[in-house]
């Protein structure tokens, strides 16, 4: 199945992907996948559960290779480099392609070095610029008034929906281009949720954001385009406005109005 | 009781619940008592017999003659904190090495595999099957009872402890933090370093504080290769005096002044594995 889509021509793809399949071992997991995603845009991806929404977000910076029996064929381009060929180093994708997951997860040291410690790997800075990268990092992530005077402090004293705001700003701290958000809300409460929607909206005026999501309300508030997936296939993609509004295809009709199943 | 009716059937499982509940308590708490009942007599005995005989003698003379005026355990208190220092010196980065590479990278190796099952061995390895071990390859072959010799046997009991721990400790840490670090672009050994082991360090350092508190006490394995030695030495290439072997050799004679001694020696060791299992609890105490 090809989902052609249009968007208006003032957007520029920041990613492509093409004939990108994807196995499980011997599971067919990802089908056929072509689609362009815009530069600077919030795409989301929604889809019933088990429909690789979020394997498809995992081929983008390669983390399925820590699974050997994990393996992706086709191509995705980036800047029209190809982050599945095997000759490209993985920390350079990464590095460009930044990734905050479901569960919060705060490295186990201080606020401070958490935000740190992914910088150091590319740069070294000089304490003064180190100081001025986590503060533009935490204040990016909204979370600068809540920590500044307890950077010392452990990161895992703070609350899920903080934490998820110190992932978010160590992902962005190393000033990557492209930021991968699996479903990081789905652990958090209604106000943590609302303060990262507000978060995601201010983030796309410098990163394109792609984020998968169960939601899809969430989907509808924060997002310019949205995919949706279903068994391995993208039914469709398309402005969020009118996948939402006028979807082309029955399949998306069905899901996005409850009638799925 | 109007007002809450209840069926008269779910009423009945209620209680034969709580019955069941209560006896299931009182055999957990007869256990225990069980257990903290000749826990408390080996303590208090070991502080009535051996408190007594602690005096400032027993940190500065040598080993005694049988039935001399004066006499400590200076030589085996040295003896021991240094083959038990330097078996965990020793032991301690190779339980480690051995457990990160059994837990991030030979997880499903056929290599980890064989090293999980021979580690399970030597982990339940009667200590004087080990002690014997050194004796036939180290000390027969040189000809000689030596403190290097005690350190070996002791370092072949911590390094399995290490390893297990270690390999335990490191998974537990959740896989979305190995993802988290690897999504910065983090190389695998410095994920492993700054993220993983560091996140398992107190559970390794208790591990590690586990073993030596178990090795401090071990008589077998040092019996047969530091053997003992009545006078002071650092000479680890000679035999060694150590506090369990000579707690061993007087607790069994016939003379009194040896048995007071060996009752202090007890005391000492009893009081330094508390102190350690203590300091693994409070000093490791996660803090991250």
């Amino acid at each position: 199945m090809d989902a052609k889509v249009e968007w208006p021509m003032t957007d520029t793809a920041k990613i492509s992907v093409k004939d990108l399949n994807f196995y499980y071992g011997r599971f067919h997991a990802l089908k056929h996948i072509n689609m362009e995603i815009p530069d600077k845009k919030v795409t989301a991806f929604i889809g019933p559960s088990g429909c690789g929404k979020s394997t498809l977000l995992r081929t983008f910076n390669r983390m399925f290779e820590l699974y050997p029996e994990q393996r992706a064929e086709g191509q995705i381009t980036v800047d029209g480099q190809n982050v599945l060929d095997r000759g490209l180093d993985v920390s350079l994708i990464r590095a460009k392609v930044g990734m905050v997951f479901q569960k919060p997860t705060p490295f186990p040291m201080s606020i401070y070095d958490n935000i740190a410690f992914g910088v150091k790997l590319f740069e070294s800075l000089s304490r003064v610029e180190m100081d001025e990268r986590v503060e533009w990092a935490l204040k990016k992530a909204a979370l600068w008034n809540e920590v500044k005077d307890k950077l010392g402090q452990s990161g895992s004293g703070l609350s899920g929906g903080q934490q998820q705001r110190l992932c978010i700003a160590r992902g962005i701290a190393i000033k990557p281009e492209v930021l991968l958000l699996d479903e990081p809300c789905s652990a958090l409460d209604p106000i943590s949720t609302g303060k990262i929607e507000e978060l995601i909206d201010e983030l796309k005026s410098d990163y394109t954001v792609l984020i998968v999501t169960h939601n899809m309300q969430q989907a509808a508030r924060c997002s310019d385009y949205t995919a949706y997936m279903y068994l391995g296939d993208l039914i469709e993609f398309g402005p969020t406005r009118e996948l939402f509004m006028k979807p082309k295809r029955r399949e998306t009709e069905d899901y996005i109005t409850g009638r799925f199943g | 009781m109007s007002g809450f009716s209840i069926d008269a059937g779910r009423l009945a499982a209620h209680k034969r619940r709580k019955r069941v509940n209560a006896l299931a308590l009182a055999l957990s708490l007869a256990a225990m008592a069980f257990g903290v009942f000749w826990l408390l007599w080996i303590l208090f005995e070991t502080v009535r017999l051996g408190a007594s005989g602690l005096s400032w003698q027993v940190f500065t003379e040598m080993t005694p003659a049988p039935q001399a005026e004066v006499g400590g355990l200076a030589n085996a208190i040295y003896g021991s904190l240094m083959m038990v220092g330097l078996a965990t010196l020793i032991a301690t980065p190779i339980g480690v090495m051995a457990g990160v590479y059994l837990a991030e990278y030979g997880r499903n190796a056929w290599l980890g595999r064989i090293t999980q099952f021979i580690n399970d061995i030597l982990l339940s390895a009667p200590s004087i099957v080990i002690g014997l071990f050194i004796y036939s390859v180290v000390v027969a072959r040189f000809k000689a009872f030596s403190g290097w010799a005690g350190v070996m046997a002791l370092s072949l009991i911590v390094i399995p402890v290490v390893i297990r721990t270690t390999e335990n400790m490191l998974a537990l840490v959740p896989n979305a933090m190995r993802e988290a670090a690897y999504a910065l672009g983090t190389p695998k050994w410095k994920v492993i370093l700054s993220i993983t082991l560091k996140s398992a360090r107190s559970g390794v350092l208790t591990g590690v504080l586990l073993a030596v508190a178990r090795i401090s006490g071990e008589t077998a394995p040092l019996l047969f290769t530091a053997l003992s030695n009545q006078f002071w030495t650092s000479n680890l290439r000679e035999p060694m005096a150590s506090l369990p072997v000579t707690i061993f050799k007087f607790a069994m004679s016939p003379y009194e002044n040896w048995q007071q001694l060996a009752w202090a020696g007890v005391f000492l060791i009893t009081l330094g594995v508390l102190a350690l299992n203590i300091v693994a609890r409070v000093a490791f105490r996660n803090k991250h």
